[in-house]
């Protein structure tokens, strides 16, 4: 495992000089029922020859929109209504379908977000290497282009690839896939390479082996890139400059340690201080004067991560005595999956996980897809049975416990999930979502349900007007509040959170995270935290059980695993976290 | 790819046995009883009787019964019609005539609903796009009898391009606009399925990428847009071949083929009860065969499920 690459290494042989991209105060425009609805407005930036430039924002800042507009891959609704863009001295803004052609692929690589949906599933990896060389004049038909595109995957760090390219992309992992893309961008030797969230989809380790790849592949053709992510952290440590996105404007551009060291415009600030990774660091620095800075700066306020760790670390101290909450030992789930034909051998999930979670404290569960900590928490919420082992809650065996018993029981344990669109019934109103509950368990009369509902929408700040309101009406933060006031609305004493602050961006993340910190103290909550992201680890859990393979390597309390963790996995985990290598000015 | 077209024939097995365990059970339901009938008004001796009951089995019970009627599918022995003629003769017949024209219509249905489904997928919203939709609708509301009389009326009286009947030994040339008007008839769930799924596969993440590494953009329709909508719309022609088969019943008795349908339907008319049960045990097996050939289609189409679980 490689260690963060510094933003300029003396091995790197870039060329940098004279502007290659100069976009100038674009205008983009997507064309709804309301009429024309602005979502890019009057964005500028430089990117110099052999540079990378990194956009940040949140969802609907308008930082993909402004890059696909580079390539005008944008979707049908969307027209450039404004603005240039300069490409080696060409305005693509002014091209023709047909001469766009011949910049996109050979002049201008693309490498798209999400490695499942963007290779054709019908057509053979090779077929799909091979027809981008052969489209660009980079090879011919046949045998030319077969030898070329073996050595292209090759150098995207596919091993094998002469065998591999005759299979399909669903034979492929979701990284195999992302080497094959950034293989197929790059495959022209283009000028510039536009990547929007190129590993936003894969696990935090091979998120590292594919960035670290890429630039390697970059410094040496001394590509340009157009990096676009929401992750601050990433950006900062692999572009020398960012470019800070808001609601469709440029709040903040220059070279990226500066920007994070010193950030001016608010939104920067916030930003900086809800990266989790970054964060975490903060809490090594001097707590005052992060408290006092949050004070000058009053948008903040709402989501001060700092101080909800430490007020967890105050209360946690206080906890220890309490007998365990929930109690896991040996814990072990085999699956028998189809190896094609008539068999099927087994798969062990879980292999024999041990841990347990005093009353009122944090475990994380953390691991990379595959590592079975969301089957741990099925097993837990008694979705599943165990193939063996004992789960015991409040002292009662799990597996013994039936009917009325466990119905008991499972209003006391409640889940959130990851996904907050998936989650909620669409056809729901947030009311009655969130009584569903109740209902259910026939907890109260229909007026006392009711007023529980206001209670609860406001113990998760949630306005009470929101109450016939529809899933669709709400954004993705207040939704997954939502989905935690249905957890709660039982008053249960455990709740297990599956990924359920993943799917969220950095602002609205800290904003949950703070809320979950809070609601914990106030109900004295028990939390089974399943997540990939250990940056998030720090903020929230009091232990961490760091899960591969089905197994627990790694269990120990948070702050003896981020300071000195023992198993090489958890190092390269840690190392693995986008930004941890940057340090900030308190 | 050879395990999975296995397991489909495999799966064929059962289904036929059901079917026609199925047939069976309902002919053998129908009240009556065909060897009374046989002596008409002055009845049978019941010594005769009992040697023709013994001689078709039908002292037997049923399930017996049912055995030798699959005995009968298996040695081509489907029985004999009233008139002393052999149904699997007939069916020899009228069954290649029925599937020569089942054949043409289904080109001539993908060709038309491809191509039109493709122009308007792609021109979303557009002139083409609305009047192809109000022409499919139209197809779709008109039952197939006026549509067959209207070929009839027009390009047979009018024009004068085709003849309006077909002759005994049904020629190709003959069976065109027959073929035309089974192929219009169900062309429209082509036009709209394809269209849908050219749609859908256009906003496709992968064609946003092939437009990015620099295909032309006929390139990528071809290879990219209409490969994928296809494996849908493939599933669809295949299912409508066996409907045109047994579906041909009003189109060939318009025209005058001499075809299974038309057969049939006489046959119904009748009551010559094992003629339709040999039609409909035939019908059976080409619905099943046709399903069997859209599945190994579908998997040709889509590696995921050649090389799936």
């Amino acid at each position: 495992m490689s260690q963060p690459t510094p933003t300029t290494s003396p091995t790197d042989k870039r060329r940098i000089g004279a502007p290659l991209l100069e976009i100038r105060d674009l205008q983009v425009s997507f064309a709804t029922q309301a009429g024309m609805v602005p979502a890019v407005n009057g964005v500028s930036l430089t990117l110099l020859q052999g540079e990378t430039l990194a956009i940040v924002g949140e969802s609907g800042s308008g930082k993909t929109t402004t890059a696909l507009s580079v390539i005008k891959l944008l979707p049908g609704a969307a027209e450039i209504t404004g603005g240039s863009i300069l490409f080696d001295g060409v305005d693509l803004t002014k091209l023709s379908e047909k001469e766009l052609e011949s910049v996109r692929g050979k002049q201008i690589g693309f490498v798209p977000q999400d490695p499942m949906s963007n290779l054709n599933p019908v057509w053979r990896i090779g077929f799909q290497v091979e027809e981008t060389l052969v489209a660009n004049g980079k090879a011919q038909r046949g045998r030319d282009a077969r030898e070329k595109a073996i050595a292209v995957l090759e150098s995207a760090g596919l091993g094998d690839a002469a065998q591999r390219m005759r299979q399909y992309p669903h034979q492929f992992s979701g990284g195999m896939r992302q080497r094959v893309l950034i293989g197929i961008g790059l495959s022209s030797t283009p000028k510039l390479l536009i990547a929007d969230e190129p590993t936003s989809a894969l696990d935090v380790t091979v998120q590292r082996v594919i960035l670290d790849h890429l630039a390697k592949l970059t410094a040496e053709s001394g590509t340009s890139v157009l990096f676009i992510t929401h992750d601050l952290g990433l950006a900062a440590e692999r572009a020398q400059k960012l470019v800070v996105m808001y609601k469709g404007r440029v709040v903040e551009a220059g070279p990226s340690v500066e920007l994070l060291q010193n950030p001016q415009h608010p939104y920067t600030k916030r930003l900086v201080a809800a990266a989790p990774s970054l964060a975490s660091h903060r809490l090594q620095g001097s707590a005052s004067s992060i408290a006092a800075r949050d004070q000058r700066d009053a948008e903040s306020a709402d989501v001060d991560l700092a101080r909800t760790a430490e007020e967890r670390a105050a209360h946690a101290a206080s906890a220890l005595a309490a007998p365990p909450a929930v109690q896991v030992e040996n814990l072990t789930k085999v699956f028998r999956i189809s190896s094609g034909k008539l068999r099927s051998e087994p798969f062990t999930a879980v292999d024999s996980v041990s841990f347990s979670i005093a009353k009122g404290t944090t475990t994380a569960l953390v691991g990379e897809s595959g590592s079975g900590k969301s089957t741990v928490a099925r097993l837990v919420l008694k979705l599943d049975e165990p193939t063996s082992g004992r789960i015991v809650v409040d002292g009662r065996d799990l597996s013994t416990t039936r009917g009325k018993d466990l119905l008991a029981l499972r209003r006391r344990m409640q889940p959130v999930f990851q996904d907050p669109f998936g989650s909620l019934d669409p056809l729901y109103n947030i009311g009655a979502t969130i009584a569903e509950p109740l209902v259910a368990h026939r907890v109260g009369n229909a007026r006392e349900q009711q007023a529980r509902v206001l209670e609860l929408l406001d113990q998760v700040s949630l306005p009470k007007k929101l109450v016939d309101r529809y899933p669709n009406e709400l954004s993705g933060g207040q939704r997954q509040r939502v989905a935690i006031a249905r957890a709660l609305a039982l008053k249960p004493d455990i709740v297990v959170l599956d990924e359920a602050v993943s799917a969220l961006d950095v602002l609205v993340q800290a904003q949950i995270l703070a809320l979950l910190g809070e609601l914990q103290s106030e109900l004295d909550l028990t939390y089974l935290f399943i997540t990939h992201d250990l940056a998030v680890v720090r903020l929230i859990a009091d232990n961490v059980c760091v899960m591969r393979k089905g197994r627990i390597v790694e269990a120990a309390s948070t702050s003896e695993v981020f300071d000195n963790p023992k198993e090489q996995y958890t190092q390269e985990l840690l190392a693995a976290i986008p930004g941890a290598g940057i340090t900030l000015g308190a | 790819m050879l395990w999975y077209i296995l397991r489909r024939v495999l799966q064929v097995i059962p289904v036929f046995l059901g079917a026609t365990l199925l047939i069976y059970f309902m002919v053998f339901a129908l009240p009556g009883d065909p060897i009374a009938a046989l002596g008409g008004d002055r009845g049978l001796n019941p010594a005769v009787a009992d040697a023709i009951r013994a001689r078709y089995h039908l002292d037997q019970p049923f399930f017996i019964q049912y055995l030798y009627y699959l005995q009968g599918i298996f040695t081509g022995d489907l029985g004999t019609t009233f008139s002393g003629q052999k149904v699997s003769d007939i069916l020899g017949r009228t069954l290649p005539v029925t599937f020569r024209l089942a054949v043409m219509a289904i080109i001539i249905e993908a060709i038309v609903g491809i191509l039109i489904g493709l122009v308007a997928g792609l021109r979303k919203n557009g002139v083409f796009d609305t009047v192809s939709l109000l022409l499919s609708l139209v197809l779709i509301s008109m039952p197939i009898f006026v549509l067959a009389f209207l070929a009839q009326f027009v390009f047979g009286i009018k024009l004068g391009w085709a003849r309006t009947t077909v002759s005994g030994d049904a020629p190709l040339n003959e069976l065109i606009l027959p073929a035309f008007v089974l192929a219009f008839f169900v062309v429209a769930n082509v036009i709209r399925l394809t269209r849908t799924s050219v749609i859908e596969n256009l906003d496709a993440d992968f064609v946003r990428t092939a437009t990015a590494k620099g295909l032309s953009r006929p390139r990528i329709i071809r290879v990219h847009v209409l490969r994928n909508s296809l494996i849908p719309v493939v599933t669809l022609i295949g299912t409508d071949f066996g409907l045109l088969i047994v579906g041909a019943t009003v189109t060939e008795g318009i025209f005058n083929v001499p075809g299974v349908g038309n057969t049939l339907f006489k046959a119904i008319i009748l009551s010559e009860a094992p003629t339709v049960v040999s039609f409909v045990t035939v019908f059976v097996i080409v619905y099943l065969l046709s399903n069997l050939l859209v599945d190994v289609l579908y998997a040709f189409l889509d590696p995921r499920i050649r090389y799936g679980k």
